[in-house]
């Protein structure tokens, strides 16, 4: 059955779509992370225009952050100050990557900047996620138990001034550290139509040393606002917010992102990482691989919104 | 005293006088078509991934019929990628104005030889014909060419240019049909479809009719709340994402 999607201009076997959603949302759940990086790419892939791709998953990555962040939250899982002080640099840098967005669309460069950033960004953190899933496999292997990791080190980073203390997450630093990571979550967001879960977490467990039970609700807290943000300014300066075609995919993620949290909590967390490394190392591959092979027709039609 | 307006009245009706008394002395055989579609209007709804228009039609006297359906005019811009750095990206673009955003043709036979190309240029049939050669300040000779080229074959491949793809098959001495097939990124706007009865590649009747395509019922609305209301539209999309991420929220934990 075909739906016509309205901002896309475009139709779409409604029984792959909601697959899609279920899919992502199932890898979502077993991974515990948004899904953004691999729904993306598999719009752009099935003929859905790039920038409504990214516009229309800044919206889906709303509701799954939403349905994520209840659960931290009775919890207590979740550090507002340290949530609003991100927030404050993400809504900087989602604001000029919608602008910058907009730029580079009228560049006729945007489709080659989506794919860079996929590349450059997921490519770096799948392989680390993979190298260390791998590592902690043997190293598990050979000494029969997981090691302790080490705590945050102290950098250059925190003697920068402006510092607060951050009770929730027992930490003193410099204000503008979150500040400065949220912008540059901010920006991608905007441009990969990603929450940023894939940057922010690790950067809120290794750059500020964050507890890690309170990484995950801070980061879903901040990424909903973000992602709101990025939502709101894509519609209104780009008109590329496509419902119908959020709604099915909502559907679809939601029912199996329940499946996938059953599935991962009885895999092992390295496991885990190593699988989720691969995957994201895939999709880096194919989208890099495009970039390098020579097209098939050298000219294409912009696609205009 | 005779008015501007009367003027022109009267030049009209001089006009008309000329034209039947040219069609009265010409030896050209003279033609009669019929011809409609199976509908004057494509919708497209929630449900739409593509349409088919018939046209039915008929000639009283023998010839050759050719069918033309064309789309409103839009701006189609078109993109060159080269190697930079070792990676593809697009180096180089080129606006084509006012071209058709969408043109098929259907007909008994090969175009070349059931017309000709004098008669092509000046009823504007085929891809030569129809505004696509870049002015020389955008781009001339061999560069041009390629622009042009690469725009036909990329509406090609979309399915927006059909150069015949349709055959108009005669059901009987005089009944004919033929068959357009759009696809689901068809252009939206009033197209017009013009039906040309052919004898030894000339032109002896023509009829044109019009064809329109447009989004209707939800479709339409949401395409256009979302054009003229982005603020608005973006805040509704947040709204909806927030509720079934909480609706998502309680249903997973009930289960």
């Amino acid at each position: 059955m075909q739906v016509y999607l309205p901002i896309a201009e475009i139709s779409v076997d409604i029984i792959l779509l909601l697959a899609m959603g279920g899919g992502v949302g199932l890898l979502s759940g077993i991974f515990g992370v948004g899904g953004g990086f691999l729904m993306t790419p598999l719009l752009i892939f099935i003929g859905v225009p790039p920038a409504v791709a990214v516009a229309t998953q800044a919206n889906n990555v709303i509701a799954a952050s939403v349905s994520g962040v209840f659960a931290h939250w009775r919890r207590g899982n979740v550090d507002f100050l340290m949530g609003w002080v991100l927030l404050i640099g993400g809504f900087i840098g989602s604001t000029i990557g919608v602008g910058l967005f907009t730029f580079l669309k009228s560049l006729g460069q945007i489709d080659l900047v989506i794919n860079l950033s996929y590349v450059v960004f997921l490519g770096t953190i799948g392989l680390l996620m993979m190298l260390e899933g791998l590592k902690a496999v043997f190293r598990r292997r050979r000494s029969g138990g997981a090691s302790r990791g080490k705590l945050h080190e102290h950098n250059w980073f925190h003697g920068l001034p402006l510092k607060i203390r951050f009770r929730k997450s027992r930490l003193y630093i410099s204000a503008l550290l979150p500040l400065g990571i949220g912008f540059f979550v901010g920006v991608l967001s905007a441009i990969m139509g990603v929450g940023g879960g894939f940057i922010l977490v690790p950067a809120m467990i290794y750059m500020l040393g964050m507890p890690t039970a309170m990484v995950i609700g801070t980061s879903l807290f901040q990424i909903i606002f973000v992602a709101a943000n990025v939502t709101f300014l894509q519609a209104a300066q780009n008109q590329t917010v496509d419902i119908v075609l959020a709604l099915v995919l909502l559907v679809g993620s939601v029912l199996g992102a329940q499946l996938g949290t059953r599935i991962g909590a009885k895999m092992q967390g390295d496991w885990l990482r190593l699988l989720l490394g691969i995957m994201v190392v895939m999709v880096c591959g194919k989208l890099f691989l495009d970039l390098l092979v020579t097209p098939a027709d050298l000219y294409s039609l912009e696609v205009t919104l | 005293m005779i008015t501007i307006r009367d003027h022109y009245l009267l030049n009209f009706i001089l006009v008309l006088s000329f034209a039947s008394l040219l069609s009265i002395a010409d030896t050209k055989p003279v033609g009669a078509i019929e011809a409609d579609l199976s509908s004057h209007l494509v919708a497209i709804r929630a449900d739409f991934s593509g349409d088919r228009i018939q046209l039915y039609g008929s000639i009283n006297t023998p010839g050759e019929v050719l069918v033309v359906m064309r789309g409103p005019d839009t701006d189609y811009k078109m993109l060159r990628k080269s190697r930079v750095a070792g990676i593809w990206m697009n180096t180089a673009s080129m606006t084509f104005e006012d071209v058709p955003s969408f043109y098929a043709i259907a007909s008994t036979g090969p175009l070349d030889e059931i017309t000709s190309s004098a008669t092509r240029a000046l009823n504007n049939i085929g891809f030569n014909n129809i505004g696509l050669d870049l002015p020389i300040i955008k781009a001339a000779g061999s560069l041009a060419k390629d622009w042009k080229d690469s725009l036909i074959r990329n509406l090609m491949r979309s399915g927006n240019y059909q150069l015949e793809s349709a055959e108009v098959v005669f059901l009987g001495e005089h009944l004919f049909k033929t068959e357009f097939e759009l696809p689901s990124s068809v252009p939206t706007g009033t197209y017009f479809v013009s039906v040309y009865h052919l004898r030894n590649g000339q032109i002896i009747d023509a009829r044109t009719t019009p064809l329109s395509v447009s989004k209707i019922g939800l479709e339409a609305e949401i395409f256009d709340y979302a054009h003229h209301h982005g603020a608005m539209y973006g805040i509704i999309a947040i709204f909806i994402a927030l509720i079934s991420g909480w609706i998502g929220h309680l249903a997973f934990r009930k289960g």
